[in-house]
C-alpha cells in the first residue's frame, strides 16, 4: 500500500511539483513561533472566501438577474428551494463576516507594522484585495433588488457623476441605461459572479505567494530569517506551518464557525445590520425609503462622503465628498512609506503612535456609527471632526513616527 | 542555537488518536455540509407543485382517439382502444421483447395484457424508452412504410423503435423496454387522475 | 496617561449622549410565539378571511402550512375558498388595476411584511385605527398617518376616536373606544396577535427549522472545539 503510494508520488513529482510545493508552502514553510490571536484572520479570510464562492455558486442556480424577477427569486430560494434559506444566510452572513475578518486582518498589519519593508508589495496586493472585496459587496448587495439595494446603488453610482468631465459618461457606462434599471442589475450580476470573483482568486493566490516569499511578520516585528541555525538553515524562531499552525488554525476555524453559525441560525438579520429591514420591500423606483444607509461595513466611508458640506478650492462639496471617500480607502496603500519609525511593532513603538492608532480606531467606529444615522447638524459636525482625525493618523505619520520615543527591538522573538 | 521545535513526539499514540478523531469529525462535518447543498439541487416546491397530478375528463374521448395531456412537463397519452385494437394485442406477443410486462415499467395494477386498469383505456408516458423521443401514433393497418405486418401502434421516428397499442416494445429494436405507464386512478367513471394513486397521496 | 484615557473616553461617549430614541408613537410589544400552532392556524384563517381579499402572500404556498400543523387536506379545507390547488401560491382575488383605483396604491404583498416592518409595528398598527372623516377611506392611523387602508377589522374592534391632551406642555395622542365591536378589547388584541404571529411565520416559514438545526450544529461544533484544542496542545508540546 505505502509502496504503491510512494510510487504514485514519484510519478506525479516527475511531472508536477507536488511534493516541492507542499514543502515550500506548508511542511517546510517556517512561520514565527510567536503568532498571537491577531494571526488567525488571514486563514479565516480564506475560509470565508471559500464559503462565499461555494454558496454563491448554489445561489446562482436559482437566482434570476432580472429586475422583474430578482426579488421574487430570492424569496423563492428562501422558501421553495430545499435548504435555500441556509445557503442564502450563509452567503449574506459571510459577506459581513468577510469584512469583519478583513478589517481585523488589516488592523493586525497596522499594529505590528506588517506593511514595512520587505512586505510593501504584499500590503499593496492586500489593498487590491480589499478594493475588490468592496466592489464585490457593492455589486452583490444590489442583487436582491430590494429598496436598499436600489437606492443604495443609486447613491453610489451618483457619486461617479461627481467626477469632472467624464462623470456623466462614466455613469452611463456603469448603468447601461439612463437610470438604475434592469440593464444595471444584469451587468452587476455579471461582475459579481464572474469578473470580481476571478480577480479575487488570482489576487489572493498572489498575496499568499508574496507572503511565502518574504515570510510572515510577527507581533515583535523582528525578522526571523535574520537568525538561522547555521547547520539546518532553518530560522531558529521559526516552526513549520504544517503541522503546528495548521492544527492551531483549525481551532481558530472552529471558534469562528461557532460565531458564524450562531448568526446564521439564530440571528441572520443581525438586528438589521447584516440584512436591512427595508431590503425586504421590493425596489420601488418612485419612492426612496425614509432613511437609507449602506450596510455597516461601508458606513465609515459613507460618513466621510456626507461630511463635506462646503465648496472650496473650485471644487464643490459633492466632489470633495467623493474624493475624501476614495482617499480614505486608497490612503492605506501609502502606509509603508508614511511610517518612518525605526521599529515595526506597536510593542516597541512610543506613546504617540499608540495614541494615534487609538484615535484612528475610535474615528473609524464613530464614523461607522454616524454613517448609519440620518444626518443632523450635530452629526455632520462630529463626522467632520472625526474625518479630520482619520486622515490625521495617516498624513501626520511621517512626522510623529519619527519623533516618537521607541523602545529597542529585541534580537529574537519574545513569548 | 537550536531550533524552536523538535519532533520528538512524532506520532505517539495520543497524537495518532487525536488526528484520527479530528479527521473523522471533520469528515462528518463535511458530509453534513454537503447534504443541504445537494438537497437544494433536487426539484423545488415550485417544481413539485407544477408536477402535481393532473385530472383529466375522458367522457368525450371516442373509441380509437388519442388524448395528450402534460404531466411533469412530459406528454402522457390516453388512448381509448376499440375492440379491434385490443384484439391485436394477443396476436403480436411473439414479436415483442416483454409481452407479459415483467420488467418494472408499470404499476402492479397495470401489469396485464392491456397494461391498463380499464381494458380499453391505455395511459402511458409518450416517450420512447430508447432516448426519449416521442413516438408517433400510427393506427392505420399495414401502411407502406411500416410494412404489411403492422397492426397499429406507435413508431418512433428518431431511431425506428416500434411499440404496440399497449406500449409494448417490439424485440430487436433500439428501445429496450416497454413504455412507462404512470401511476393513475379513476376518481369517477370518467374522471382520470394521472400522476397519483389517490388524491391524498399526491 | 490618565488624562489621555479620560479624553478618549469622553470622545467615545460624546456621540452616544445625543443619540436619543426617534420620535413617534411608541410601539406595543406583540405577544407572539411562532411555535404556537393553534395561534398560527387562527391567524391563517383570519388572514384568508380579511387580508387575502386585497393583499397577496404570493411567495407562500397553501401546502407549506404543514409547518404549522395543517396537513394538505386540512390546509385546503381551512384556507381555500375558490378552488386553488395545494401547491398554489396565495394570490389575491383582487385585480391589480382595481386595487390601484380603489386605494390609490396597490395593496402590498404581505409575504415578507413582518420582516420589513416588524411584529411590534404590525401589532400596534392593526390596533391603532381611528375615525377621521378628513381622509379618503374615512379612517386614519396613529402609527401610519394617512394609511391608504381602511379599518378592515372595524366590525370586530369597534370604532376608536383620537384624543389629544396636553400634559406638561406636550401633546399626547391616545385612542378611545367610542363604539363597541363584536369583540372585547382583550379578544381583539388576541385576534390581532394571532394574525401578526401568522405574518411573522410567513415572513420566514423556515425560521423554526433554522433554530432547531442550529442547536445541533452548535452542539457539534463545541464538541469539535474540545477535540481540536486537545490536538493543538498535543502538537504544540514540541515547541519550546
Amino acid at each position: 500500500m505505502s509502496k504503491g503510494l510512494n510510487a504514485l508520488r514519484e510519478w506525479i513529482d516527475a511531472r508536477f511539483p507536488m511534493t516541492s510545493n507542499w514543502e515550500a508552502h506548508l511542511s517546510k514553510y517556517y512561520a514565527p513561533k510567536n503568532f498571537n490571536f491577531w494571526y488567525y484572520f488571514g486563514s479565516l479570510a480564506l475560509l470565508v472566501l471559500v464559503n462565499q464562492i461555494l454558496t454563491g455558486i448554489f445561489l446562482t442556480m436559482n437566482y434570476k438577474p432580472d429586475a422583474t424577477l430578482a426579488f421574487a427569486s430570492v424569496e423563492y430560494i428562501m422558501r421553495d428551494v430545499d435548504y435555500g434559506w441556509l445557503i442564502r444566510y450563509m452567503h449574506s452572513t459571510g459577506a459581513s463576516m468577510f469584512f469583519v475578518v478583513v478589517y481585523l486582518h488589516m488592523f493586525r498589519g497596522m499594529m505590528y507594522g506588517s506593511y514595512r519593508k520587505p512586505r510593501e508589495l504584499l500590503w499593496l496586493i492586500g489593498m487590491a484585495i480589499f478594493f475588490v472585496l468592496m466592489s464585490l459587496a457593492f455589486t452583490g448587495y444590489i442583487l436582491p433588488w430590494g429598496q436598499m439595494s436600489y437606492w443604495g446603488a443609486q447613491v453610489i453610482v451618483s457619486m461617479f457623476g461627481a467626477i469632472p468631465v467624464v462623470g456623466d459618461s462614466l455613469t452611463l457606462l456603469l448603468l447601461g441605461d439612463f437610470n438604475l434599471s434592469d440593464a444595471t442589475l444584469n451587468r452587476f450580476f455579471a461582475y459579481h459572479v464572474v469578473t470580481l470573483p476571478l480577480l479575487m482568486i488570482v489576487l489572493v493566490f498572489v498575496h499568499i505567494l508574496a507572503l511565502h516569499e518574504v515570510g510572515s511578520n510577527n507581533p515583535d516585528g523582528v525578522e526571523i530569517k535574520a537568525n538561522k541555525n547555521p547547520e539546518t538553515k532553518i530560522p531558529v524562531d521559526g516552526i513549520p506551518f504544517h503541522p503546528y499552525y495548521s492544527v492551531k488554525d483549525i481551532v481558530g476555524v472552529i471558534v469562528f464557525l461557532i460565531v458564524f453559525c450562531t448568526i446564521v441560525f439564530f440571528a441572520p438579520e443581525f438586528g438589521g445590520y447584516f440584512l436591512e429591514h427595508n431590503n425586504f420591500i421590493p425596489a420601488n423606483t418612485l419612492q426612496t425609503p425614509d432613511h437609507i444607509a449602506p450596510v455597516w461595513y461601508f458606513t465609515p466611508y459613507y460618513s466621510m462622503l456626507r461630511a463635506v458640506t462646503v465648496n472650496f478650492l473650485w471644487i464643490d462639496a459633492k466632489l470633495w465628498g467623493v474624493i475624501l471617500m476614495g482617499a480614505a480607502v486608497v490612503i492605506f496603500a501609502f502606509l509603508p512609506w508614511l511610517d518612518r519609525s525605526p521599529v515595526k511593532s506597536i510593542r516597541y513603538k512610543g506613546p504617540i503612535f499608540k495614541f494615534a492608532l487609538t484615535m484612528f480606531v475610535i474615528s473609524f467606529f464613530v464614523l461607522g456609527y454616524l454613517g448609519m444615522k440620518a444626518p443632523t447638524p450635530l452629526y455632520t459636525l462630529l463626522a467632520q471632526i472625526f474625518t479630520v482625525v482619520y486622515f490625521a493618523f495617516f498624513i501626520l505619520m511621517p512626522w510623529y513616527s519619527k519623533i516618537d520615543k521607541t523602545k529597542p527591538e529585541p534580537k529574537r522573538v519574545t513569548k | 542555537m537550536a531550533d524552536s521545535f523538535s519532533i520528538e513526539n512524532e506520532m505517539n499514540g495520543r497524537r495518532r488518536f487525536l488526528v484520527a478523531a479530528t479527521s473523522v469529525a471533520g469528515g462528518i462535518a463535511g458530509a453534513a455540509v454537503a447534504t443541504p447543498f445537494l438537497l437544494s439541487m433536487m426539484p423545488s416546491e415550485r417544481a413539485k407543485a407544477a408536477g402535481a397530478p393532473v385530472e383529466v375528463d375522458i367522457e368525450k374521448l371516442e373509441p380509437g382517439m388519442l388524448l395528450m395531456v402534460e404531466w411533469r412537463g412530459r406528454v402522457v397519452w390516453i388512448l381509448n382502444r376499440t375492440p379491434e385494437m385490443l384484439a391485436t394485442l394477443a396476436k403480436l406477443e411473439g414479436e415483442l421483447a416483454d409481452p407479459n410486462s415483467e420488467r418494472d415499467q408499470q404499476p402492479d395494477y397495470a401489469q396485464n395484457q392491456t397494461r391498463s386498469i380499464k381494458p380499453e383505456i391505455l395511459v402511458a408516458v409518450g416517450l420512447c424508452t430508447h432516448l426519449g423521443c416521442s413516438p408517433v401514433f400510427r393506427k392505420e393497418i399495414a401502411p407502406e412504410d411500416l410494412g404489411p405486418d403492422w397492426l397499429g401502434g406507435f413508431f418512433c421516428p428518431c431511431h425506428g423503435s416500434k411499440f404496440d397499442l399497449a406500449g409494448r416494445v417490439y424485440s430487436n429494436l433500439p428501445a429496450p423496454t416497454n413504455m412507462v405507464v404512470p401511476p393513475h386512478t379513476y376518481l369517477t367513471d370518467t374522471r382520470l387522475l394521472v400522476g397519483a394513486e389517490s388524491k391524498e397521496s399526491a | 496617561m490618565m488624562k489621555l484615557r479620560t479624553f478618549l473616553f469622553i470622545l467615545c461617549m460624546a456621540p452616544l449622549t445625543v443619540f436619543a430614541a426617534p420620535p413617534g408613537m411608541p410601539l406595543d410589544e406583540a405577544p407572539i410565539n411562532t411555535k404556537d400552532n393553534e395561534s398560527l392556524q387562527r391567524g391563517a384563517e383570519s388572514f384568508v378571511n380579511y387580508c387575502l381579499t386585497c393583499h397577496a402572500a404570493s411567495y407562500m404556498r397553501y401546502n407549506r402550512h404543514r409547518d404549522i400543523g395543517l396537513s394538505e387536506p386540512e390546509a385546503l379545507a381551512l384556507l381555500v375558498k375558490t378552488g386553488q390547488k395545494a401547491g398554489d401560491l396565495m394570490f389575491t382575488a383582487m385585480d391589480k388595476k382595481e386595487g390601484e383605483e380603489w386605494f390609490g396604491v396597490l395593496p402590498p404583498d404581505l409575504s415578507v411584511i413582518a420582516r420589513s416592518h416588524g411584529a411590534d409595528w404590525l401589532y400596534t398598527y392593526l390596533r391603532a385605527f381611528y375615525r377621521d372623516s378628513s381622509t379618503v377611506p374615512g379612517w386614519n392611523n396613529l402609527v401610519f398617518d394617512r394609511a391608504a387602508m381602511p379599518h378592515v377589522l372595524y366590525e370586530l374592534q369597534g370604532e376608536q376616536k383620537l384624543v389629544v391632551e396636553t400634559i406638561g406642555g406636550e401633546e399626547v395622542q391616545s385612542l378611545e373606544l367610542v363604539k363597541a365591536g363584536t369583540m372585547t378589547v382583550g379578544e381583539y388584541d388576541q385576534y390581532v396577535a394571532d394574525l401578526v404571529n401568522y405574518l411573522v411565520y410567513i415572513g420566514e416559514p423556515a425560521a423554526n427549522d433554522r433554530k432547531r438545526i442550529g442547536m445541533y450544529v452548535l452542539i457539534f461544533l463545541f464538541g469539535m472545539l474540545g477535540l481540536t484544542i486537545a490536538l493543538k496542545r498535543e502538537y504544540w508540546r514540541d515547541i519550546h
